[in-house]
Formats: structure tokens, sequence, C-alpha cells
């Protein structure tokens, strides 16, 4: 009987084990804490822009890149504070891109290859796009407004996401907007206006200005196989608000959609008055209750798409730098232009651009060496530059030959003329921004900030985020919540594979700013979001 | 183009081996029983791992002690900032011990000791929070120590021998191959595996029988240097880079002394004093052999770390012997450097067990163990030179230990 009670008492012993810890304070009692809006009303968040502010990244729109976009980490922020539910036109996947439409701009999303010494480069994901560019987003109304590609005045452009128009070949409507637009008809602002926003954000510009940038300033062939000009549009708008009736703007913005390019710069005027009807139709000219913070547009040399691949990344050794300055020697001689005598040194040397294309009446066309501040473009062949004298000459056995038996004092045969002349392989216009381009998109953005801050001081309900200044910053490093991010990259953190858009952790820290900006002006209290805990870019693996 | 940084930083964090952080000490079931005291308890072959020395005063020609304990130990972690909660699901531990004593004079006695001083097994939820520092980690270690006793007179003895140690680890964390990079196919991990790694120590100790109701007792253990060659690294959802790794850890030298006291015929107390030499521990620092791998260094800070324990033994009748202990037991691991693999902040460890003596040479012996440790807010921020993104949050945990085993003596 005795032995029965220490059995017992070792089963007692058993029972003990499954007991698990437990914290004084459990997690799920944890209410998370109320937060203040302020002077401000979060119940109806509506964000209206671009890609910037759809969660486009990696040259593609898709779900996870929406689910981190700076909009929806405010949205969320703004729960605790009374905001309502942010609504957003997913995507279906995370491949992204419109089947069919891939060579257009409608690509899957980029990834980052990487060998085993560690090189990498961006390719496209090698998943194909399974989505139907016909096929609209799952809701009825949505408070991220963001169109990927739109420009500031086509906020205001009826018919910009006309389903109709959705295809390949002139494609005259945005498929992201066709993808939720109310009506064919609809304007984006018109549909974020018919939510009867009590906040928004509102970023754009930014395309009036990038894709004449992205593009190099270079003409673009049109789907008639015309060539288009990029334009720089300055001053050709020009609309007196105080003046102008509703039927006046409606034909103001519609001459302008026919005769702007794809590429063009567009007037700021233009832009600052599309701000300015935005901003004064959603506050009612600054007398309802809805507020609103409008960001301005960062410089072009603020984005790594145009920083990331040096001008002077032409490394030679001394015997290629002669080889090179000795080509271009009897370059020089046989066109009787000592121009193109161009001088090379032992290391880094900057590269050779294209002014003057070459044709049937022009076989030299003009060449020259870059300057300093030139740019080239993240979307240039850098596998040329480094294999294929792209930037400076395809210098083939037959060409070195020939310089060789030059320098040896022997004689050069004229009928070799036609051998140098095409050995020239200088950068084309398109993979380059150079000087006068780089001036106009700076006089261009000087001028739509200048116009942005006249709309936010008019607006009492507005304040602005000064976008510009913050992304030069990154260049040194912002550090938010504790996580320093870059623009560098790849590496940076901060910028997505296409070098444009943003990473999930690049969105938290405009997040963060917002709602820096946010609680400081409107007494709001909203909580910062844990950068660190947001993902940068993606490895392929597979 | 700049080349991605590779953070492979901070894996391997093998601290779970060692005793004080995690080492929950079971090396014997009736010296568990008794919060684990026994270097001055001359009882049962159990000696030979406590005090050697102590062996010839055992008064059996031949005793055999052989045990095995199953723990469970369960670390819960939630961060109130983060709102996110997650908790181990570690399999039971399994430690084994072996003793054999033999008398061959009065003066001298020899003995094997096997047992399993460092061996644990923490597993959390693949890719949960804190997966940049531990996904899971597996140990294990077995010691194989012949010993040797002799009498110097009647009150002392001294004892020890050499020590061959045999250790295995697999290690499983996330890491970036970029900061804040995900891949294609899903979160990137690390794993890291080697078995059969050898080495050598000593043990050193010395008994003082004062009486048949004092003995005073002191054990030394030497430092133990684990080098692992060429170990295997295999990468998950990344590109497979080709790399053995080397590593080498520190065991660190552990010092014990202790009495005990026979206050009636059939009460007995002990109390052991445990100094673990941490100190050793300052870094674990992986050297990939492919050069285009960051190397991994991984700062511990470890400091050297006390256990107070206590037990007492009751003998109820000529069947049943019982016994019950207490021990508090200091972590090794510096504020700043918690880190989830070693989830053991300071920890009070609750003892129980008895014996039941089936005949004249055969006992079962019965031990049960549970450690108690308090909640605590702790961080890993890492050094500079780590390259490891900081992580913090609360953390509680308990210990449970079930051991049975077997006496024999002739």
């Amino acid at each position: 009987m005795k032995k029965n009670i220490y059995i017992y008492i070792a089963l007692a012993s058993f029972g003990f084990v499954a007991c698990e810890p437990e914290f004084n304070q459990p997690l799920e009692d944890t209410p998370i804490a109320v937060q203040s809006s302020g002077i401000a009303d979060f119940s109806t968040y509506i964000s209206i822009g671009n890609s910037l502010t759809a969660g486009f990244a990696d040259g593609a729109l898709y779900r996870d890149g929406q689910e981190n976009s700076f909009a929806n980490l405010l949205a969320n922020q703004m729960k605790s504070a009374g905001g309502g539910e942010f609504n957003i036109p997913f995507m279906p996947d995370n491949i992204g891109g419109f089947k069919g439409f891939e060579d257009i701009d409608f690509g899957t999303r980029f990834v980052l290859d990487v060998d085993t010494q560690g090189n990498q480069t961006p390719s496209p994901l090698s998943e194909t796009a399974n989505n139907d560019i016909a096929t609209r987003a799952e809701g009825t109304s949505f408070n991220n407004m963001g169109v990927p590609g739109a420009k500031s005045y086509q906020l205001l452009l009826p018919g910009l996401g006309n389903p109709n128009n959705v295809v390949r070949c002139p494609l005259r409507a945005n498929p992201y907007f066709a993808r939720f637009a109310q009506t064919p008809l609809s304007t984006i602002i018109g549909d974020a206006t018919a939510q009867a926003p009590t906040f928004f954000t509102l970023w754009t510009g930014n395309n009036d200005v990038l894709s004449y940038a992205t593009s190099g300033g270079a003409p673009e062939e049109q789907c008639d196989g015309s060539i288009l000009e990029a334009t720089n549009q300055v001053g050709t708008f020009s609309l007196d608000l105080s003046t102008a009736t509703p039927q006046d703007v409606a034909q103001a913005y519609r001459t302008v959609a026919n005769t702007y390019g794809s590429n063009d710069i567009s007037d700021p005027a233009l832009a600052t008055t599309t701000i300015a009807l935005i901003a004064n139709t959603l506050t009612a000219n600054g007398t309802n209750n809805t507020r609103g913070v409008v960001a301005n547009i960062p410089e072009i040399t603020s984005i790594p798409f145009f920083t990331t691949v040096p001008n002077n990344a032409l490394v030679l050794t001394a015997e290629q730098a002669a080889g090179l300055t000795g080509f271009f020697g009897l370059y020089a001689n046989i066109t009787g232009n000592p121009n193109f005598a161009f001088q090379f040194n032992e290391g880094p040397n900057r590269f050779i651009i294209r002014t003057v294309p070459t044709s049937e009446t022009n076989p030299i066309g003009d060449f020259r060496q870059m300057t300093e501040n030139e740019l080239l473009l993240l979307t240039i062949d850098q596998n040329a530059l480094r294999t294929e004298g792209y930037g400076s000459a395809r210098i083939t056995p037959e060409i070195a030959g020939i310089l060789q038996t030059i320098g040896a004092g022997g004689t050069f045969d004229p009928a070799d003329v036609p051998k140098i002349l095409t050995a020239v392989n200088a950068i084309n216009d398109e993979d380059v921004l150079d000087t006068t381009e780089l001036e106009e998109l700076s006089a261009a953005i000087t001028a739509f900030n200048t116009g942005i801050a006249s709309v936010v001081d008019a607006n009492p309900n507005i304040v602005l985020y000064d976008a510009n200044s913050r992304l030069k910053e990154l260049s040194g490093g912002i550090t938010s919540e504790g996580i320093t991010v870059t623009s560098e990259f790849g590496s940076g953190g901060a910028f997505s594979l296409d070098g444009v858009h943003l990473t999930p952790r690049g969105n938290a820290v405009i997040a963060n700013d917002l709602i820096e900006i946010i609680n400081s002006n409107f007494d709001a209290t909203l909580q910062p979001v844990p950068v660190g805990s947001f993902n940068t870019i993606t490895i392929r693996s597979n | 183009m700049k080349k991605l940084l590779f953070i492979l930083a901070s894996f391997l964090s093998i601290s779970s081996i060692y005793a004080g952080g995690y080492r929950v000490s079971i090396q014997g079931q009736r010296a568990l029983a008794m919060g684990h005291t026994g270097v001055a308890v001359v009882n049962s072959a159990e000696l030979a791992f406590f005090n050697p020395a102590g062996l010839v005063f055992l008064e059996n020609k031949l005793n055999i002690s052989a045990g095995v304990t199953g723990i469970q130990s369960n670390t819960k972690y939630q961060n109130l900032q983060t709102r996110q909660a997650f908790e181990t699901d570690n399999p039971i531990g399994t430690p084994i011990n072996i003793y054999a004593t033999y008398k061959i004079t009065e003066k001298i006695a020899a003995g094997i000791a096997i047992y399993t001083p460092y061996g644990s097994s923490v597993e959390w939820p693949r890719d949960w929070a804190g997966s940049g520092l531990v996904n899971n980690i597996e140990l294990r270690s077995i010691f194989i120590n012949p010993v040797i006793s002799f009498k110097v007179n009647d009150v002392l003895s001294i004892g020890g021998g050499p020590i061959y140690a045999i250790g295995g680890v697999n290690f499983d964390r996330n890491i970036e191959l970029a900061d804040g990079a995900t891949s294609t196919t899903g979160p990137s991990s690390i794993e890291i595996d080697k078995q059969g790694v050898t080495a050598w120590g000593w043990k050193a100790s010395i008994l003082f029988k004062f009486s048949n109701k004092l003995a005073l007792g002191a054990s030394y253990q030497s430092k133990i240097e684990l080098d692992a060659k060429n170990g295997d690294v295999t990468f998950t959802n990344a590109p497979q880079f080709d790399t053995g790794f080397n590593a080498s850890l520190p065991l660190p030298a552990e010092l014990t002394l202790g009495l005990s006291y026979q206050l009636t015929d059939k009460l007995l107390f002990a109390f052991d004093f445990n100094r673990a030499y941490w100190n050793a521990y300052r870094s674990l620092d992986l050297d990939f052999t492919n050069p285009a791998i960051t190397d991994s260094n991984n700062t511990r800070n470890y400091k050297d770390a006390s256990t107070y324990r206590f037990g007492a033994q009751y003998n109820l009748n000529t069947k049943f012997t019982l016994r019950t202990g207490y021990y508090f037991d200091e972590t090794p691991l510096s504020s700043g450097f918690f880190s989830p693999e070693t989830p053991r902040n300071d920890s009070h460890g609750f003892t129980a067990g008895l014996s039941y003596n089936v005949n004249e040479h055969l006992a079962i012996d019965a031990s049960f163990l549970f450690l108690y440790f308090d909640e605590i807010d702790e961080s890993f921020d890492s050094d500079s030179r780590d390259n490891i993104p900081p992580f913090e949050g609360t953390y509680k945990s308990n210990v449970f230990a079930l051991g049975l085993g077997i006496n024999y003596k002739l």
C-alpha cells in the first residue's frame, strides 16, 4: 500500500510536466494602444499618384509591392487612430506583368541573379506573366488610387482607364487604371473624389520628367513606324484658374492630351495647375475638414537608375589605352577632324557618346567623350561596355594589326578606311543623359517643386512632404527606426531592382516620414513602422 | 556595380551545449534528486563523475550506476511592440549516465564514467521572428572518462583521469544574402553540420572524509577545446555556394567545492558550489573555406558563473530512501547578448526523488527536476563587427526532467 503512494507522487510529478511557461502579460491580453488623429480625420484615406503610390517595384506591379506601398503602410498605422479600411486594386499574384504585353513595359518583376562569385545582374523573374490585361481588380472602390505610369495631368484625363483602348498598339489607355476605373470615361480624381476622402496623399509629377529621363531623352518609334522626338514642353501651357471656366479647363487638358508625347517633359505650369486643381477640389479650396500631404519631385541624381553605372567605367591597361589613343588618332587623321583624337590613359576613362547618329549621307556623324556630370542609365548593356568596346571602339585583331603596322612606320592602306570608321562604338542617345538633357530636367524639376510649394502655401489644409530633399539625403544614408538605408543599387536597401522605385523597406522610410509630418502638423500620434522588418530585394535562388 | 554583402554572420551559436546557461546538470539520478549535489557524497558509483577521489571510500568492491533522463524544455518569446509571439517545440532530450567502479586494493580504486554533460535541442518555428539567430540547434556530446582513486590516508584521497570527448552539432538559421533581401523560393537559410569532433581533457579531485559524518570534496574539470574542421554547409533558397567551415569551441573549465554532513542515522545534508569559467567563451568565429563568403563573427561575451546546490537525503526504511534538493543557477550570458538559442537566464531548480531497494544488491532510482526561470526582457544587440540585426523581446522558460536509474553493488 505504501508503495502505491510513492507511485502516485511520481505520477503527480508527471502531471506537472505538462505545464507550459506563461507570461505575466501575454500578448493576447494587450490591446493595440489607441492613437489620436489630432485635427485630421483618417476615416477615409485616399492615396493619389503614380507608381510610387501604387507600390510598383522591381519593374512591375505585384501583390507584395502593393501590400508594402507607403500608402498602405500609412493606412495600417492610421487604423489605430480612427482609420478605415484601405482597399487596394490588388494584382492577382507576385509575378507581375501582363500576358502578351511583356515586350512593351509589362514584363514580370525583376529578381537579382547572383553567381557563386557574388556578381549580380537584375533580370526578369523566369515565370511567365499570367495576368490578363483586361481582368478588373477585385472590389468596387479603392483607396489606393496610385496608377503606375500616370503623369500629373493624366489624373484629370477622362478615358485614361478606358478598357476599349487597352490594346497593344497604340496603347492609348493606362491598363493599370483600366483595372479599376469606375466607368470608361472616369478620371482618377473623379473616382477619388466620389469616395469623399477625409484625408489624402498626393505625389504626382514624377513621370512628367522621369519618362524623358529614363528614355535618355531619345526619340521613340511609334506604332505606325514614325519617329517622335522627346520634347520639352516648358512654356506651352497657360491657364488662369481664377478666370477659367470648367469648359476652359477641360479644353486645355484635351489639347495637352492630344499634343504631348509619352516621353515629353511636361510644362511645369501644367503640373502646378493640375496639383492646385486636385488639392482645391479635395479640400473645397481649404474650407472643408479634409487634410492632406503633397509630396514634391526628387532630382534625377537621387535615383540609382541614373547613378549606378559610372561614366568613367572604361578601365584600361597602359597597352589598351595606347591602342585606343592610336585608333582615335588615326580616325582623326582619316576624317580630318582633330576633335576625334581622344587621349586615353591607364586606369578609368570616360566613355565616348554619340551626339549625331550616322546615316548614309553622314557616315561619321558626331561623338565625343562624356563630361563629368553626364549620366549613364541602369538599362545600358553593361556586358557590352565590358566586352564589346561599347563606349569606345571595337578593337578587333584586324584593327589592332592595322594600328600596329602604322605604329611601326608602315603605310596605311586606304582600303581599310571603312573598317576604321565602323569600328567606333559610341554609346547611343537612349543610354545617356547628356548635359543639355540634364539641364532641362533640372530646370523642370525645380519649377515643378516651386509650383508645388506655392500650391501648398496657398491651401491651409495641406502640408508639403519634401521628398526631393529627403531622397538627396539617401545617398549618404537615412536612418529610420534604427535601420539605415541608402540609395546604393542592390545593397542599399531603399531602391528596388528597377533602380527607380522603392523596396518595401524604402516605402517604410517614406511612411515614417509622412507619419512624422502628419503628427507634427495635424497633432496626431501615429506610430512609426519598424523599418528593419521590411524586405528589400529578391535574389534568384532557383 | 558593388558586390553584395553576404550576411552570414552569427550563425552557429553553439552556446547551448555549455553548462550554466543551458546545462541542466543530470549526471546521476541520486545526485539530481538532491539538487545535483555530490562532490562530497560517498554513496554510489555516481562518484565516478562527481568526485573520483572518493571511489576508494565506497563500501563495496563493485559499484554500478546507470540511468537515463527525459528532459522537456520549453521557451516562449513575445514582443509587445511587434505583437509577435512564438514558442519552442523542442524534442525530449535523453541524457544518459553509466558508471562502474572497482576497488582493486584498500588503497586503490578504478572506474569508468560515461556521461553526456552537454547536449540539447532547441527548435523554434521555422522562419520565426528570431530565425536570423536560430531556427533550430541540436548538440550531442559524450564523455568517456576512466578514473582512478588513491587513498592517501584514512582522511584524504585523491583521484582523476583523462576525458575523451566526442561532440557533434547541427545548426540552422536564416540568412540574408543582402540587407533585407529575400529569395525567389522562400527565406534563405544555412545549415551547418559537424559530427564526431573529438578532444581530450582531464579531471582531478580530492576528498576529505573527516569522519562518518562529515566529508569535504573538490573537483576540477579542465577546459576542452573542440575544433571542428571542414564541417558541412548547406544553403537553402540561395545560390549553392560550395564551402565548408572551421570553428573552435571552448568547453570551459569547471570547479566544484562541496560538503556533506550526516545529521542523524537517517538524514544527510549536502552542499555543492560550482564555478564555471565561461569567460573563455568570448566569441564564436566561423571561418568559411570559400573566400567569397564573409566569415562570421559571433560575440558571446560570456562571464564566469556560479551554481549553489543544496540537497538532503532521508532513509525512510530499508526499502525506501527519499531525496530532495534546490539549486540556484547563474546564467553565464551577458545582458545584451541574450540569444534565443540559449534563452537561459538565472534559474531555480527544485528536485526530488527516491530509491527503492529491490534487494541488498539492486536499487531502482527515480528523480525529478523542475527548473524555473523568471520572465526576462532581453536583447541580442551584437557587436559592431558581427553585423547581426538586433533582436529583443520577453522570454519565459521552464524545464522538466524525469529520470530513472539502477544501482548495483557487490
